[in-house]
């Protein structure tokens, strides 16, 4: 038996010291970047831009994307590793709660210092730069103009809730002799359901803010959910499916309507623009963004839904030498030729010739994005129009979110006034609640 | 050659163990850990007493789940264990082409959890919207059926291949005896069958226990809980306390809420190992 334990003890010791060699040459060598990133979208982009990186200085760039909708769960595996991530993303003030720990104070750094403006900088409550917002992005309600003129109308019609009402309505009634429908399928699947409980609710709480002065809450009155119920209304009944089928209906299910011409209106956002004009589907001249009018404020005057939940955090848990090479290819990447026309730029922008990412950067050195979106986003705010910002970054938790999202299917299976409460509650009372559970 | 073996068997076995060491013990106990802690990642926790415990066991989401899931085992140990028994005692009577049979209900255990899910919602979905119910993700009922029928479909083939092996292993001299003394083939069944592959049923019942206990990934894949949390079994409901709310301090009571699901499915496993082992009978 002792003979036993002292080989047991001895395996051990082996085990261990090998774990320990191996850890200590890995954090020794050349220091290095690893790039958890939030946008399956651009991942080949950010895997292209990072060889390039590597290739120019030496400087080894991993980057890893998680999956659509899995983002937290990767990132807390990832950053309890001992090569955890040395560049992250948050999603705003609510995200940053979980990772404020682990935020490289960013007050000074040279990527910083590009920045347009302060705004798009995320600080802590003891002022703290902890992360910058790299991407502004827009969204609205996607109008495919071809099928929009088959119809008899040109996106210029639609400047109120009351014209898109009255469009939509048209177009299903005539749903047979024109072929296809208003808006694709607003689908309640997992993969889809953030357009309308994140950011159609994004409405609501914004004319509110508005309404009240103030730039969050703890507790939402409620006071537009009329108007959102309305304009839920309309997607789900003037559709391409019946809304009873919503709760099964994907991402790609609506994406793949827009695309096949099924639905002349599509809610979603900038980020979408590479999906619809690539294979040819669709070309620049085909596509509008309309503002989501809301039967609220100042119509005339609404601009598209413009803001950012994409800030990027450097771990402060990093060796040194890792964090300042994190910085050099943040500043790169916003600085550089090669770095802004692939974050910029549409249409063969990446180095190997394939399309840039198309993002709007707010850095000095940004170029002008080839994304059709966000230019009219650009041309609406110099026409005077006002962009209506992001505020579900300040939405309480992710469990209020499908809260208000299992309400939301279960009404549109069901239209009646008391499954309608029921959003309000989980909107209103859900709020509250999950509120004091976040901060409690 | 005993005593070579007394002498080697340290050689062979410490690696294994270090391993299971390595991979289990430590994690396990860095876990319990955890679970006293205030943390974001494994690395930064804090500890902060008991607080996560009292308020795991006043979340009474985490007790719904708990009735769900007792539910969901109850009706699913049954169902798999009946027909998994009942399939064996037909593929165990000379019949031709009794190992196609055996290779095609076994199949279904070869695909994995989240896939099954993606599959069955699918095809429930197809067959809700023609019935012109609501889908399963308005749909509590179809929700807990689908995940009944989605791990009969999965476990039956694997519970069925263990039975035929009990089966196979009942004495010849047995059957031979009773029938002689003129037992009917129903008597046989309960006097003699299933007495002698009572081992068969410890393990099968163990197995189908503790797998529905932790269900997860097919929970996910098939309903995600919906709607509203009704469909969420414990493993679910543990994922969403982490995941579901930002702040630090949630993350201690998911590991709580683990722990005593890990106390639960220990309990109830070993109760049942009992249960049955005192059935069992010596050949």
């Amino acid at each position: 038996m002792k003979r036993f334990i002292a080989l047991m003890m001895s395996m051990v010791m082996c085990a261990g010291l090998a774990a320990c060699g191996g850890s200590d040459t890995s954090s020794e060598d050349t220091a290095s970047v690893y790039y958890l990133n939030f946008k399956p979208e651009q991942d080949a982009q950010w895997q292209e831009l990072a060889a390039v990186y590597t290739e120019e200085t030496g400087v080894p760039v991993t980057v890893v994307t998680a999956a659509s909708g899995d983002y937290e769960t990767t990132l807390m595996a990832e950053m309890g590793k001992s090569a955890a991530p040395t560049l992250f993303q948050v999603n705003g003030p609510v995200g940053l709660k979980n990772w404020a720990d682990y935020c490289y104070d960013l007050t000074g750094t040279d990527v910083l210092g590009q920045l347009t403006s302060d705004a798009f900088a995320l600080k802590t409550e003891d002022g703290a730069v902890a992360g910058i917002g790299y991407v502004i992005e827009s969204y609205g309600i996607i109008a495919n103009k071809a099928l929009l003129a088959k119809a008899g109308y040109a996106v210029e019609d639609i400047a109120s809730f009351a014209d898109l009402k009255a469009v939509a309505e048209d177009i299903t009634a005539r749903q047979a002799e024109l072929g296809f429908a208003a808006f694709s399928s607003a689908g309640m699947d997992g993969s889809s359901d953030w357009r309308f409980k994140t950011h159609l609710a994004n409405l609501p709480i914004y004319f509110e803010y508005q309404a009240d002065g103030i730039s969050s809450t703890d507790a939402i009155k409620g006071s537009y959910l009329d108007n959102y119920r309305a304009m839920w209304d309309l997607y789900i009944n003037n559709s391409t499916c019946s809304p009873a089928e919503l709760s099964a209906k994907t991402g790609d299910d609506s994406r793949n309507e827009f695309l096949a011409g099924e639905a002349v209106f599509f809610q979603n956002g900038s980020w979408e623009y590479a999906n619809l004009v690539g294979d040819d589907s669709f070309t620049d001249e085909d596509l509008a963004m309309i503002p989501i009018y809301f039967g609220a404020g100042d119509e005339a005057n609404q601009g598209l839904c413009t803001g950012t939940e994409n800030y990027w955090c450097v771990n402060s848990t990093a060796s040194e030498a890792d964090i300042q090479a994190t910085l050099d290819f943040m500043n790169w990447c916003v600085t550089s030729e090669v770095g802004t026309t692939a974050m910029c730029g549409g249409e063969g922008a990446m180095p190997s010739g394939e399309n840039g990412m198309g993002f709007v950067i707010p850095f000095q050195a940004a170029k002008e994005s080839a994304n059709v979106f966000v230019k009219q986003d650009a041309a609406n705010t110099a026409a005077g129009k006002l962009p209506v910002s992001w505020n579900f970054t300040t939405m309480p938790s992710e469990e209020w979110k499908n809260g208000v999202g299992s309400a939301l299917t279960a009404y549109a299976a069901d239209q009646t006034d008391e499954n309608w409460a029921a959003v309000v509650s989980a909107f209103v009372d859900g709020w509250a609640t999950e509120y004091q559970l976040a901060n409690g | 050659m005993e005593k070579a073996l007394k002498k080697w068997f340290p050689i062979f076995v410490a690696p294994t163990l270090a391993a299971f060491c390595v991979g289990f013990i430590w994690p396990f106990i860095h876990g319990l850990y955890l679970s006293f802690c205030q943390f974001t990642t494994v690395d930064n926790a804090k500890f902060i007493g008991i607080s996560n415990y009292t308020k795991a066991l006043t979340d009474t989401s985490f007790l719904d789940s708990f009735w769900f899931t007792v539910a969901f085992v109850i009706v699913a140990t049954l169902i798999i264990n009946v027909t998994a028994f009942a399939i064996a005692l037909a593929l165990t009577k000379e019949l031709k082409g009794t190992n196609i049979f055996r290779t095609v209900f076994f199949m279904p255990n070869l695909i994995g959890g989240i896939v099954l899910g993606y599959i069955w919602q699918t095809l429930f979905n197809a067959l809700l919207m023609k019935m012109g119910e609501p889908l399963l993700a308005l749909n509590t009922q179809a929700g807990y059926w689908g995940l009944i029928i989605l791990l009969s479909w999965q476990q039956i083939g694997y519970m069925m291949i263990i039975y035929v092996a009990g089966l196979q292993n009942v004495p010849p001299d047995l059957m031979e005896a009773a029938s002689i003394d003129g037992a009917t083939s129903w008597q046989t069944l309960w006097k003699v069958k299933l007495p002698m592959v009572m081992p068969s049923i410890t393990i099968c019942l163990f197995l189908t226990i503790t797998n529905a206990f932790k269900l997860f990934d097919q929970n996910l894949s098939l309903t995600a809980g919906d709607p509203a949390h009704s469909t969420e079994m414990m493993a679910l409901n543990i994922y969403y306390t982490f995941y579901a709310r930002a702040g630090a301090a949630w993350k201690g009571i998911g590991q709580a809420k683990a722990v005593v699901f890990f106390i639960l499915v220990i309990i109830i496993g070993l109760t049942q190992l009992r249960a049955t082992r005192s059935k069992e009978v010596q050949q």
